[in-house]
């Protein structure tokens, strides 16, 4: 998909101002109270997590080992590897696959990394009607709009939004029908799509997992879409990035304890399928050919650096649950397929600095997103990395590197910086004595648009500590 | 597609700063393969047989499926039909053709039509049975074959699913063991592994409106679980 994430400032300007959009946001905040109380109740929660990452870091380490080992094993079990550098070698085997069967209608399973690579409008543009299955991505998939949340991609709308977009596409329902319950509009898409199941020729999904042990894909869903997804089709395709392969059947069932504790505070999500190659000799029913299309698409060169940590993500969104910009931004703001702190980090790895360079300074550094991130992926430290590279780059406005600049060269002189913020704390603070606040700041806008700057009180810290510590001493 | 395989396999290799692996590296990461080691087990799923069997219950209750306890394979029949009164569903069953439920004398309902096969779109009550139950979340395992639709599974709007008590396990890591000793014993490829291992754990479900979970979005609204005592002497074949 296009990125628009070199204009994140203007996308996070209009996104704040969108009273539509602001009114949905807080639905998110639903995930985090079930997280926890999933988190509580398990109490090996914190070692699966040291686990977990431990058997991603072995497995990066070993990738190509771990790859070949996996493509043996579908090829055995009946199936076929594509290997695929780019998002146009990936597109292409999957239309070289549809094309060889004839086929015309395609279901799809929730995918992100299709959503990478840009699937659906490429398969259109060639004649193919993909039709997304997830309920959320149908509904997406008729607004044609991009997913906002990785796990929940149609949380940027509300009921009504919903009920709006099946009464404009759904044309041929009578117009009086019920539609305003949640339970109305899900009964409206189960309907819907159920022919389209049993009619399509090829059935696309996503991986969670790729499985060196056993040559196994695996899905996890709650709606059961991605099981008639590849069920019912005569081929299933699986799209798959390169880092999701584990070892074993034992690995993958570690990183499934966190999974939808983390994603959604659920103990397990309702559908985790494994498939391992097509239909067997004499089975009653399944796919008769099994492709993997496996994707690189810019990952491999990640390995041995910094970020190399970032291919450990199992993709929960935990992190952007938890994240104070993306609860006031949403998702669309990021601009590209992968939005909050994971799409802070994962966007200018992918796509380049240049185009991404904002949104590593989409974050407070409040550090809830490593907190809570199941893999123990350092976002902040991984966001900072790439200021650092904007910064060296010299992608920031001069203004905002001389600041910083004459910041780092003030901070670096311990006497100076005191002096210096000990004679701006007290004259702000005599400045602000009476309102205690500033509905106004200068080069402050960006704060003062949106809430008062607070007017500091007393003393700087220092100059506190210095204080209280000499008057315990005294004592 | 070679070179681009060979291309992929190259820039992991250069990016990590080494050629292929060296044969001792090889050797212990294939070990890893064969080994089955497990990672931690949390101590839910380390319990006795009973309260395996009760934790498999409530976790399975708490997410949204519905357990009856039979003493024994003689209650089925009547289990299925007053399922399908209760809930005033079609008195019309599709069954799995599987052996574990070939004993199970339906015609004590002659109510109750029964055909055999996979599921087909007008099919409204599905009725299959597990390979395992797992305690730790309420998951069932189910897995396909010749006599095993995995369709049935996700097409009708009703799953009722068949479980012997000894098929609970307390953590998915037994139920692969159990899974992989089942592989040899019927001699299949791929680690034993069919073509689909399902676990499901309550019925279908979706939050995508709202946040608000809704069941039954495209897979049964509703999971009926029939635990069945095991029997011991094996009658039922």
């Amino acid at each position: 998909m296009q990125s628009t994430a070199n204009v994140f400032p203007s996308n996070a300007r209009r996104a704040l101002a969108d009273e539509r959009l602001q009114s949905v946001l807080g639905m998110v905040d639903g995930f985090n109270g079930k997280r926890a109380r999933a988190v509580d109740r398990l109490p090996e929660f914190e070692m699966l997590r040291d686990q977990a990452r431990d058997i991603k870091n072995h497995t990066l380490q070993h990738l190509d080992h771990y790859l070949e080992r996996f493509e043996t094993r579908v090829t055995e079990a009946g199936g076929q590897v594509h290997w695929c550098r780019t998002a146009e070698e990936a597109r292409q085997a999957v239309l070289g696959i549809c094309r060889a069967v004839g086929a015309t209608t395609v279901t799809k399973g929730k995918s992100m990394v299709t959503e990478e690579i840009a699937l659906n409008r490429f398969l259109e543009q060639n004649g193919l009607v993909p039709v997304e299955t997830d309920l959320g991505e149908y509904i997406i998939q008729l607004r044609q709009e991009a997913p906002s949340h990785i796990i929940a991609p149609a949380v940027h709308l509300s009921a009504r939004d919903v009920e709006q977009t099946f009464r404009s596409h759904h044309g041929d329902l009578p117009d009086d029908r019920p539609l305003t319950e949640a339970r109305d509009l899900v009964n409206e898409a189960r309907t819907m799509l159920r022919q389209r199941f049993l009619e399509a020729d090829v059935g696309i999904t996503g991986a969670n997992f790729l499985i060196a042990e056993t040559g196994s894909t695996v899905i996890v869903t709650n709606e059961g879409n991605g099981d008639l997804t590849q069920v019912l089709p005569r081929v299933h395709v699986v799209v798959a990035s390169l880092e999701k392969v584990v070892p074993t059947l034992e690995d993958a069932t570690t990183i499934l304890r966190l999974l939808a504790r983390s994603a959604t505070g659920q103990e397990f999500s309702t559908y985790t399928t494994f498939s391992t190659g097509p239909r067997r000799a004499g089975d009653a029913d399944g796919p008769e050919a099994f492709h993997v299309v496996l994707l690189d698409n810019g990952r491999s060169a990640l390995l041995g650096t910094e970020l190399q940590e970032v291919l450990r993500c199992i993709r929960c969104g935990a992190c952007m649950n938890h994240c104070p910009i993306y609860s006031n931004l949403g998702g669309h703001a990021y601009g590209w397929v992968y939005p909050g702190p994971i799409g802070a980090v994962l966007t200018p790895a992918l796509l380049g600095v240049a185009e991404a360079h904002h949104l590593p300074n989409a974050s407070t550094f409040c550090g809830r997103c490593e907190s809570v991130c199941p893999m123990r992926i350092p976002l902040p430290r991984l966001m900072r990395h790439f200021r650092e590279r904007a910064f060296r780059e010299r992608l920031p406005p001069a203004q905002a590197r001389w600041a910083l600049r004459a910041w780092a060269w003030v901070t670096r002189r311990p006497r100076l910086y005191r002096l210096a913020t000990g004679v701006a704390i007290g004259a702000l603070g005599w400045l602000g004595r009476r309102r205690g606040r500033f509905r106004r700041f200068p080069m402050a806008g960006g704060w003062t648009a949106y809430r008062d700057l607070p007017a500091p009180q007393g003393e700087t810290f220092m100059a506190r500590w210095h204080r209280e510590r000499g008057h315990d001493r005294r004592a | 597609m070679t070179g681009a395989r060979d291309q992929m396999l190259g820039s992991i290799r250069a990016a990590l700063g080494r050629g292929p692996l060296d044969p001792s590296a090889q050797a212990a990461c294939d070990e890893r393969l064969t080994m089955h080691r497990r990672n931690l087990v949390p101590a839910r799923g380390r319990l006795d047989m009973a309260a395996l069997v009760d934790g498999f219950t409530a976790n399975a209750i708490e997410q949204a499926a519905t357990v009856e306890r039979l003493a024994g394979p003689e209650g089925i029949p009547a289990a299925v039909a007053d399922f399908l009164a209760r809930h005033n569903l079609p008195a019309a069953i599709r069954v799995a053709p599987d052996p574990a439920l070939a004993g199970v004398s339906w015609s004590d309902r002659p109510t109750v039509t029964v055909s055999q096969g996979s599921a087909r779109d007008s099919d409204t009550t599905g009725v299959t049975a597990a390979f395992a139950g797992v305690a730790e979340t309420g998951t069932l395992v189910l897995t396909s074959g010749p006599a095993q639709p995995t369709t049935l599974n996700f097409l009708p709007e009703n799953h009722v699913v068949v479980l012997w008590s000894e098929q609970i396990v307390g953590a998915y890591e037994d139920a692969w063991d159990r899974l992989r000793a089942h592989g040899v014993a019927i001699g299949t490829a791929a680690a034993g592994m069919p073509r689909t291992v399902n676990f499901i754990t309550g019925p279908s479900r979706t939050g995508d409106i709202e946040q608000k979970i809704q069941l039954g979005a495209h897979g049964p609204r509703r999971l009926h679980i029939l635990l069945v005592e095991s029997d011991p002497d094996g009658a039922l074949g």
